[in-house]
C-alpha cells in the first residue's frame, strides 16, 4: 500500500517542482545575460512576469476556438504529470507507476500535440509557421529521446525511472561507455525540445527564426502564464530527467526519509550547475538554419542508435 | 552488474569516446575542427594504451603511449595545422554524400564490423576484447570518411584516424604489438604525412585548388 | 432444443446480415426504410456478433458443418480463440460504422442505396465467414466474396473514369493476393488432398515447403493488408469508396488480412523458422516508414488516411515479425508480448481509423469537398465531429492516454527484451528497428496533426465553408461509439488484455494474463510493476485535474476575464485565410528532408508571373519502378500472342490440332 510519507514525498516533489521551474529559468537567463555581457534581469523575474500575465486580460482572436482556450491546461497538467514521475528527490513516487519512461515520452508527445493544433487554430501565418516547425523538431527529437531511454533502460533492465535511478546509483559502481554517448545524445534532444539556442531562440521574436514564439504568439494573459510556467517546469523536467539517467547520486532511496532531506541542496547544486552549463553552450553556439536543424537531431538520433550498439557489443557480451 | 574489473571497463570507455569521435569527425563540417577532434582521439588513445600499460606492466607499452601522446596528440595536429594555415584550405569540409547519408552507412557500417568482430574477438583473450569491434568500425568510419570527402587534407586525416582504429585493435586484444613494428609505423605515417603535405604544396600549385575531384584529369585517356 | 452455441449464433448472425441485404435489394424504392430501418438493424446484428465473440474468448473451440457448398464438400467452420479475437473486432467496429451509415448514403449517389445496402451487408457476411472458416475452401468462397462485394462498394460512383481505375486496380491486386493464398494452401495440404484446416495442421512440412508457404501466405494476405510493394491500390481504393466503406475496408478488411498471416504463421505451417520473422520484421519497417511518408505529404485527406493505414498495417507486421522471431527461439513469453501486442493494435487502429474515416465522410458530406487546401476552422461549424475527429487523431498519433498508445507500448517492450536472442545479428539489427518504430511512431503525429489541423482549426480557406453543417443524429451516434471504443480501449488496457490472453495463449501456449492480473484493473505492467508499468486512468486523471483545478484556481485568485480582438499576428493586418499553411506547405519539411523518398513533379512560379501558381504533385516511386515496367512487359508479351491471330478459321483449327496432339504426347498415364 502507498503510505503516507511516500505521498507526502510525492507532493512535495510536485510542490517544489512548480516552484523551482521558474527560479531555474531565471538562473539560466541571468547567466546568459552575464556572459554575453549583458546586465542580467533580477533572479526573480519569470515569477514577476507570470504574476503580471495573471493579472492581465486574455485577448482573444474572434477566430479562437474552444481548443485554443483549454490546450494551455493540458500542455500544464502533462508538464506537471512529468515532474511528478520523474525522480528529482527520492525514487518512491506513488504516481510513477502511472507512466513508465516510455510513456514519459508520450506525456511529452501529448502535449506537444496540444499547443501545435492550438498554434493553428487561429489560422495566422506564424501560428502554422511554428506549428509545422515544432512538429518537425518533435518527430526528430522524440525517438531520439525514446533510444536514449531504451539504452539506459538495458543497463537498468526497466523502463521504470524508479528502478532505473536505483540501478545507476545504487548498485555495484561501473562505467557505462554507451551513457556517454546517451548523455551527448540527450544534450542534443533536450536543447532541442526545450527551444535553446542551436536549435530555437527563446528570447527571440524575429520571424525567420522562431519555433515556440511563433506558436504562442496570439496567447495572452493567464493562458501565455500558463504556457510560461509549463515551458519552465518542460526544462526542470528535463533537467531532472537528465540528472535521473546520467548523474543519479543523492536522489533518496524507498523509505529513507532523511535522504530526501539531504537530496534536496544536492538538487539545487546540480540543477544550478545544469543551468550554468545549458546558459554556457547556448553561449558559444550560434543559432542553425532551420533546415540544419534535422542534421542536428539526426545527429542526436545516430548517436543515440550507436550508444545502443555500443551497448550491446561491450556491456552485455563483454 | 557484472564483474568486470575497473581497468576494462576505463578501456571500454575510452574505446567508446575514441568512436565518437570518430563519428563527430565523419559529421563535421569545418577542417579546424576536424584535426582537433583527430588529436583528440589521439589522445584518448593515448590515455587508453596508457590504462593497458599500467595494468599489464609491460614496459614496452609505456613508450608506445608516449609515442601516441607525442606523434598523434602533439605532433600531427601541429603539421595539419601548419598545412592548413600555409595552404589556404577554406574552413568548409565539402562532403560528397549529404552527412546524415554519411551517419547512416556509418552505423551500418558499426553494426558489420561489430559482429565480424564478434568470433574473433572471442579468440583473445585480452579482457577487453569487445573494443575489437569497435577498433574495426573505426577502420572503417576513417575509411568512410576518405570515401565520402572531397579534400585532400580531410582524406588525409582519415588516413590517420585509420591508423588510430589498427592500434586500438593492437593494444586493447592482443597488448601491443612489439616495440620495432610499432617505431616502424609511427615513422611510417610521419613520413607519410610530411610527404602528403609535399603533396599538396604541389597538387595546389597544378591545380590552385586542393580538390581530389581535379585528379581526374590526370588519368590516360 | 438442444441450446445453441457462440457459433450457431454467428452463422444466425451472418445469415441474418445476407436477408437484411436482400431485403434492402427487394424493398429499393423504400429508401428511408432500407435507411433508418436496415442499416440500424445490422449495426444490432454487428453488437450482437461482438458480443457473442466477447463471450466465447476464453472459451473452448467449436466447429460446425455448413451443408451448402459443392456436393460432398460441406463448409467447415471453426470458432476458436483466434478467429474470436477478430470477430469481436468485426462486430463492434461495423456496428458503428453501421449507425453511421444510416444516416450517411443519399439517394442520387452513385448506386441506389438499397444495391448499396445488399453489398454492404453480404460484405459484412463474407468477412464473418472468412474468420469462421475452416477449410480452404469456404475460407476462398468467403474469401472472394469478401473482396468482390467490397469492390461494389468502392465503385460506388461508378460515373467517375478515376473510381472505376481505382476499382479495377484493387480487384486486380486483390486476386493476385487470392492466388498466391490458394498456392500456399496447396503446399501446405503437402498433396494429400485434405483442404481442411486441421489436415494441414498435420502435415509435416519440410522446412523449404513450409517457407514457400509462409512466403506465399505473407504475399497473399500482405497484398489485401497492404504491405509494400503490394499497397498501390490502397490510397487509390479507399478514397474512391463512400467513407462508411473506407472505414470498414480499413478497419476491419485489412485486418482479415492480418488474421491470416498469423492464421498461417503460427498455426497452420507448424514451427517457424526464425528468418520469417525477419522477413515479417523487415517488409512491416518498411511498409511502416513508407506509409507515414507518404501520409505526411497528401493533401487529399482520405488517402492521408490510407498512407496511414499502411503505415499501421506495417506496425502490425513489425509486431508479428517480432512474434515470430521470439516464437522460433521458444522466447514464449516474450512472444507473447508482441503477439498482444499485435492484437491490441488490431483493434486500437480498427476503432480510430474507422472513426477518423468516418469523419472525413462527414466533413465531405459537410462541404463537398476532400482537398485539405480547400478545408479549415471546421471545428466551428461542425464541433461534434471536430471534437470526435480529435479523439481519433490522438490514438492515431499514438499518444497516451488513447489506444493506439497502448500497442506501441507493448511493442516497445517487446523490442526492449531483445538482446536475449541468440543470434548475434539480430541483436543488433532488432533495436534498431525499434528506433525506427519510434521513428514512425512520432512522424504519425506530425501527419495527424496535419490532418486535424488543416480541416478544423484555422480560418475557413473557402467562404463556402460556413454554410457547413455539422453530422446528422445517426452519424454522430456512430462517432460517438468509434470514440467510445478508442477511449476504452486506451484508459483499459490491464481488462483488455485479459480478454485478448486467450487467443495469445492459443497460438503460443502462453500468455501476459498471469502477470497483467496480479496489479489489479487499473494497471498495466506486462512483466513486472518494476520493470514497466503504465496506468492510463491516473494519467488522464491527473491531466484532467490540472485542468480543472487549474482553472478554478486561477479564476479564484486572479480572474476570468476574456476580451475579443482581430488575431494579433506580429502586427500583420492582412490575415486573409490565405496566408496559412496549405497542405503542401505544412509538409514541405518533410518533403524536402526526405526528398529522395517521393518522386516529385513541382510546377515553380517565375518572378514575372502575374498569378503565380505553385503546385506540387507528389507520387509513389514504386508505380514507376515497378508496376509500369510490368504492365509494359504485359503489354509486349500481349502484342507477341497477338501475332497468332491470323484471322483464318483452318489456322485456328490448327492450333487447337496441335494442343490437341502435344496434349496426346505429352500427358501419358
Amino acid at each position: 500500500m502507498i503510505s503516507i510519507a511516500a505521498l507526502i514525498g510525492q507532493v512535495f516533489a510536485i510542490v517544489l517542482a512548480l516552484a523551482l521551474a521558474p527560479l531555474l529559468t531565471g538562473w539560466v537567463n541571468q547567466w546568459r545575460a552575464w556572459l554575453q555581457n549583458r546586465s542580467a534581469p533580477p533572479l526573480l523575474q519569470p515569477y514577476y512576469t507570470l504574476h503580471k500575465l495573471f493579472h492581465k486580460d486574455v485577448v482573444l482572436a474572434h477566430g479562437a476556438s474552444p481548443l485554443f482556450r483549454f490546450a494551455p491546461f493540458i500542455m500544464f497538467g502533462c508538464m506537471l504529470l512529468a515532474c511528478g514521475i520523474i525522480p528529482s528527490l527520492s525514487t518512491d513516487l506513488p504516481f510513477a507507476p502511472a507512466a513508465d519512461a516510455l510513456a514519459l515520452v508520450g506525456v511529452f508527445g501529448l502535449a506537444r500535440l496540444f499547443i501545435s493544433l492550438a498554434a493553428m487554430d487561429i489560422g495566422t501565418s506564424f501560428g502554422t509557421l511554428g506549428a509545422r516547425r515544432e512538429m518537425l523538431v518533435g518527430f526528430l527529437a522524440e525517438p531520439a529521446l525514446l533510444i536514449i531511454i531504451f539504452t539506459v533502460a538495458m543497463i537498468a533492465n526497466s523502463t521504470s525511472l524508479a528502478t532505473i535511478v536505483e540501478t545507476l546509483a545504487y548498485r555495484e559502481f561501473a562505467i557505462y561507455p554507451s551513457l556517454a554517448f546517451a548523455g551527448i545524445a540527450f544534450t542534443f534532444v533536450s536543447f532541442a525540445e526545450n527551444a535553446r539556442v542551436p536549435v530555437d531562440n527563446p528570447a527571440t521574436h524575429l520571424e525567420l527564426t522562431m519555433i515556440h514564439e511563433a506558436m504562442i504568439l496570439e496567447y495572452s494573459g493567464r493562458h501565455l502564464a500558463l504556457i510560461e510556467w509549463a515551458a519552465s517546469l518542460k526544462l526542470y523536467a528535463y533537467s531532472c530527467l537528465g540528472i535521473a539517467l546520467f548523474f543519479p547520486w543523492g536522489i533518496g532511496e524507498r523509505d529513507n526519509f532523511l535522504a530526501l532531506v539531504a537530496a534536496i541542496p544536492l538538487l539545487l547544486l546540480k540543477l544550478g550547475i545544469g543551468g550554468m552549463l545549458l546558459a554556457i553552450i547556448e553561449t558559444i553556439n550560434a543559432k542553425v538554419r532551420i533546415f540544419r536543424v534535422p542534421e542536428f537531431l539526426g545527429t542526436a538520433f545516430l548517436l543515440a542508435v550507436l550508444g545502443l550498439l555500443v551497448r550491446l557489443l561491450l556491456e552485455v557480451r563483454a | 552488474m557484472n564483474a568486470t574489473p575497473l581497468f576494462a571497463q576505463l578501456i571500454n570507455l575510452f574505446a567508446a569516446v575514441i568512436l565518437l569521435l570518430s563519428f563527430s569527425m565523419l559529421a563535421q563540417r569545418r577542417v579546424i575542427q576536424l584535426i582537433n577532434l583527430f588529436a583528440l582521439q589521439g589522445f584518448t588513445l593515448f590515455l587508453s594504451t596508457l590504462v593497458v600499460a599500467v595494468n599489464t606492466g609491460q614496459s614496452h607499452l609505456y613508450w608506445s603511449a608516449g609515442l601516441t601522446l607525442a606523434l598523434k596528440a602533439m605532433l600531427l595536429p601541429w603539421i595539419l595545422h601548419r598545412l592548413v594555415r600555409q595552404l589556404q584550405v577554406k574552413s568548409e569540409v565539402e562532403p560528397l554524400v549529404n552527412i546524415p547519408t554519411t551517419m547512416l552507412i556509418g552505423i551500418v557500417l558499426v553494426m558489420i564490423s561489430f559482429n565480424v568482430a564478434l568470433p574473433i574477438s572471442q579468440l583473445s583473450s585480452a579482457i577487453a576484447r569487445g573494443t575489437l569491434g569497435i577498433a574495426l568500425a573505426v577502420v572503417m568510419l576513417a575509411f568512410l570518411m576518405m570515401i565520402t570527402r572531397r579534400k585532400a587534407i580531410t582524406q588525409v586525416v582519415g588516413f590517420l584516424s585509420m591508423e588510430n582504429g589498427l592500434f586500438l585493435a593492437a593494444t586493447s586484444a592482443t597488448y601491443g604489438m612489439p616495440m620495432v613494428v610499432e617505431l616502424g609505423i609511427a615513422l611510417d605515417v610521419l613520413v607519410g604525412v610530411i610527404i602528403l603535405g609535399v603533396f599538396f604544396f604541389q597538387i595546389r600549385d597544378q591545380f590552385d585548388s586542393l580538390d581530389i575531384h581535379h585528379m581526374e584529369r590526370l588519368k590516360d585517356n | 432444443m438442444t441450446r445453441l452455441l457462440a457459433i450457431d449464433y454467428l452463422m444466425i448472425a451472418a445469415a441474418a446480415w445476407g436477408v437484411i441485404g436482400l431485403v434492402g435489394l427487394a424493398l429499393q424504392r423504400n429508401f428511408s426504410f432500407v435507411a433508418k430501418g436496415l442499416f440500424p438493424f445490422g449495426a444490432l446484428v454487428g453488437l450482437l456478433v461482438g458480443g457473442v465473440a466477447l463471450l466465447a474468448l476464453g472459451g473452448t473451440s467449436q466447429t460446425a458443418e455448413l451443408v451448402i457448398g459443392l456436393p460432398n464438400l460441406p463448409f467447415h467452420l471453426h470458432l476458436d480463440n483466434l478467429a474470436a479475437v477478430f470477430i469481436l473486432l468485426l462486430g463492434f467496429v461495423s456496428a458503428g460504422i453501421s449507425i453511421y451509415a444510416a444516416g450517411y448514403f443519399r439517394q442520387g449517389e452513385g448506386t441506389a442505396p438499397g444495391v448499396l445496402c445488399c453489398e454492404y451487408h453480404l460484405f459484412l457476411a463474407s468477412m464473418l465467414m472468412v474468420l469462421l472458416a475452416d477449410d480452404a475452401y469456404a475460407f476462398m468462397v468467403a474469401w472472394e466474396t469478401m473482396a468482390l462485394t467490397s469492390f461494389l462498394l468502392v465503385t460506388t460512383d461508378h460515373r467517375h473514369a478515376a473510381i472505376r481505375e481505382a476499382g479495377y486496380l484493387y480487384l486486380l491486386i486483390a486476386h493476385i493476393g487470392a492466388i498466391a493464398i490458394l498456392l500456399s494452401f496447396g503446399v501446405m495440404t503437402s498433396g494429400s488432398g485434405d483442404y481442411s484446416f486441421s489436415g494441414m495442421r498435420e502435415q509435416e512440412l519440410s522446412p523449404f515447403w513450409a517457407s514457400v508457404a509462409f512466403l506465399l501466405a505473407l504475399a497473399g494476405f500482405g497484398a489485401k493488408a497492404g504491405l509494400l510493394p503490394l499497397h498501390v491500390w490502397l490510397p487509390e481504393a479507399h478514397p474512391a469508396a463512400p467513407s462508411p466503406v473506407s472505414a470498414l475496408m480499413s478497419g476491419v478488411m485489412l485486418k482479415t488480412a492480418i488474421y491470416g498471416i498469423l492464421r498461417v504463421s503460427f498455426d497452420l505451417v507448424g514451427t517457424p523458422i526464425w528468418w520469417w520473422g525477419v522477413v515479417a520484421l523487415a517488409v512491416g519497417i518498411i511498409t511502416a516508414l513508407f506509409g507515414v511518408l507518404y501520409s505526411t505529404v497528401q493533401s487529399d485527406m482520405k488517402r492521408l488516411l490510407a498512407y496511414s493505414s499502411i503505415e499501421n498495417i506495417g506496425l502490425l507486421a513489425v509486431g508479428i515479425g517480432l512474434a515470430l522471431i521470439f516464437h522460433s527461439y521458444q522466447m514464449e513469453a516474450l512472444a507473447a508480448l508482441a503477439l498482444t501486442a499485435v492484437f491490441y493494435h488490431c483493434l486500437a487502429h480498427a476503432g480510430f481509423k474507422s472513426l477518423l474515416f468516418l469523419c472525413t465522410g462527414s466533413v465531405l458530406h459537410a462541404t463537398k469537398e476532400r482537398s485539405l487546401g480547400k478545408l479549415g476552422g471546421l471545428i466551428h461549424p461542425m464541433p461534434w465531429v471536430a471534437w470526435l475527429a480529435l479523439v481519433g487523431v490522438i490514438a492515431s498519433a499514438g499518444l497516451p492516454p488513447l489506444s493506439g498508445f497502448v500497442s506501441e507500448w507493448l511493442l516497445l517492450q517487446g523490442f526492449l527484451f531483445s538482446p536475449g536472442l541468440p543470434h548475434p545479428w539480430l541483436n543488433m539489427v532488432v533495436p534498431v528497428v525499434a528506433a525506427a518504430v519510434a521513428l514512425v511512431a512520432a512522424m504519425a503525429g506530425f501527419a495527424m496533426v496535419k490532418f486535424y489541423g488543416i480541416i478544423f482549426l484555422g480560418q475557413m480557406r473557402e467562404p463556402a465553408l460556413k454554410d457547413a453543417h455539422d453530422a446528422g443524429i445517426w452519424e454522430k451516434l456512430g462517432l460517438l461509439w468509434l470514440a467510445c471504443l478508442t477511449l476504452l480501449l486506451g484508459v483499459l488496457p490491464a481488462t483488455v488484455i485479459l480478454r485478448l490472453d486467450a487467443a495469445t495463449r492459443q497460438l503460443l501456449g502462453k500468455g501476459l494474463a498471469d502477470r497483467v492480473a496480479e496489479n489489479g484493473w487499473w494497471m498495466l505492467a506486462p512483466i513486472s510493476p518494476e520493470r514497466a508499468s503504465y496506468e492510463p486512468l491516473i494519467f488522464l486523471a491527473i491531466i484532467a485535474a490540472t485542468l480543472l483545478i487549474g482553472r478554478e484556481l486561477v479564476h479564484r485568485l486572479y480572474h476570468g476575464r476574456v476580451r475579443r480582438s482581430p488575431a494579433w499576428d506580429c502586427g500583420y493586418h492582412f490575415q486573409g485565410p490565405r496566408a496559412q499553411d496549405t497542405a503542401e506547405g505544412f509538409s514541405q519539411p518533410i518533403r524536402r528532408i526526405f526528398e529522395p523518398m517521393f518522386r516529385m513533379e513541382r510546377q515553380f512560379p517565375t518572378p514575372r508571373d502575374r498569378q503565380p501558381i505553385y503546385t506540387v504533385k507528389v507520387s509513389d516511386h514504386f508505380w514507376y519502378w515497378l508496376y509500369l515496367p510490368i504492365v509494359r512487359a504485359a503489354g509486349w508479351v500481349s502484342q507477341l500472342i497477338t501475332n497468332l491471330q491470323g484471322g483464318r478459321i483452318a489456322i485456328y483449327l490448327m492450333y487447337s490440332f496441335l494442343t490437341l496432339l502435344i496434349l496426346i504426347m505429352v500427358a501419358r498415364p
